[in-house]
């Protein structure tokens, strides 16, 4: 596989094929925590992919002078660094949504999803592949996030992006943007999700079968 | 006194922090298999949560002042660092203690709650006291809400589930399902 190839499957892992939420089930509790509407989803999403960039940047670079046995322990504070720098920029330029999802920014420090992805693969590969990694990973967990938060947003409140969606008649279903609608919604998205991928693997078997045959 | 029973309860059954602040996640799901599992973990979790809670006290009174955008820096290195040494003198200590809790210790440290934990502290400027009872609250509502679990589960290991529904989604369900009943106790806070 030559270095494009491989670029771009790196980067597109984390799409789909290994979607952190949904398929690895890390980064769950922003991924629950924050999701009760579309736009928090969102600037969750882009504060956990400025953090994560930015570490495995900086880890990737510093590969091979981190000593293995103060690894875990020089990732944190790289990662910790990098989330101040959000949180307190937040702080500055987007006050109102910085009030929504309160300490929950300053928690992405121990979000499994950044240390694991330092440790799995920043650490291991060269800068571009590891820039990759990160923003495959990023926009994967952006995408769940959103798509969360939408459900919620819609179901609970009626709207979409902060914009009404059914008019006045609409009952909204609160318990969707309280903390009950969190596990219930990312449970029935993991249903869907088993399903579809247990469809397309039985026809894939069939269509196997008859070239077999 | 008041006061602290309303930490307690706040933090222990309305707030709790695994059912509605969706802190803790991994262990939730990850060690909840087996009630007596569960309940070591929340023993061990307790007992983190008490630790961090004076450390951060100490970092926020002492320290902190001087230089805060180095909270959440200090905050990690300080209380893994502090959980390590702990670690090492119950070792010493009393064996029997260290392995009730075990291997969670360490993984522990790395978990939300425990941040989380220090962090809700400092927003809401609780004393040395009402950080302890805090903490304590915290710690008994996460135990509580992975022994439930880990009891759900047990159950439903003997039932037939749908293919579909096997593993993590219906563990969420579940959650959802418990989230719901701990809304109940929301209601304890009206009169206040």
């Amino acid at each position: 596989m030559d270095a494009q190839d491989k670029l771009y499957t790196e980067t597109m892992k984390g799409f789909w094929r290994e979607n952190p939420v949904f398929v690895q089930l890390l980064g769950l509790c922003p991924a629950l925590a924050v999701t009760n509407s579309a736009i928090n989803g969102l600037a969750m999403g882009g504060a956990t992919a400025f953090v994560l960039l930015g570490s495995s940047i900086l880890v990737s670079l510093f590969r091979n002078l981190i000593p293995k046995q103060v690894r875990i322990t020089s990732f944190i504070i790289i990662i910790a660094t990098f989330v101040t720098v959000a949180d307190l920029s937040l702080q500055a330029l987007l006050p109102a949504v910085h009030k929504e999802l309160g300490a929950f920014i300053a928690l992405i420090v121990v979000n499994c999803l950044i240390l694991g992805r330092q440790e799995a693969f920043a650490s291991r590969n060269r800068f571009p592949y590891a820039v990759g990694d990160a923003v495959g990973m990023a926009v994967g967990f952006t995408f769940a996030l959103v798509l969360v938060g939408g459900i919620r947003e819609v179901l609970g409140n009626g709207s979409l992006f902060g914009f009404s969606l059914f008019g006045e008649s609409f009952e909204p279903w609160v318990i969707m943007i309280l903390p009950p609608g969190g596990f219930l919604t990312l449970g029935v998205l993991l249903i869907i999700f088993a399903q579809v991928k247990k469809s397309r693997d039985k026809r894939s078997a069939l269509e196997a079968g008859k070239e077999a045959a | 006194m008041g006061d602290f029973f309303w930490i307690f309860a706040s933090a222990a059954v309305i707030n709790n922090f695994t059912l509605s602040y969706f802190l803790g996640l991994c262990p939730f799901f990850g060690v909840s298999k087996k009630i007596d599992t569960a309940f070591r973990l929340g023993l061990a979790n307790i007992f983190v949560l008490l630790i961090t809670s004076v450390c951060a006290w100490f970092l926020n009174n002492y320290i902190l002042p001087h230089a805060d955008y180095l909270r959440l820096m200090t905050f990690i290195v300080v209380i893994a660092s502090s959980v390590q040494f702990v670690e090492m003198a119950i070792k010493k200590l009393s064996p029997a203690l260290f392995r009730a809790l075990g291997l969670f210790l360490p993984l522990i440290t790395t978990n939300c709650a425990i941040l989380g934990l220090a962090l809700f502290q400092t927003n809401r400027g609780y004393t040395f006291l009402q950080g302890i009872v805090y903490a304590l609250g915290a710690g008994v509502g996460l135990t509580l809400a992975l022994v439930l679990m880990a009891g759900v589960r047990e159950e439903s290991e003997l039932s037939e589930v749908p293919d579909v529904l096997q593993g993590a989604a219906m563990s969420f369900l579940i959650a959802g399902i418990l989230s719901m009943a701990f809304m109940g106790f929301a209601g304890l806070f009206s009169g206040t």
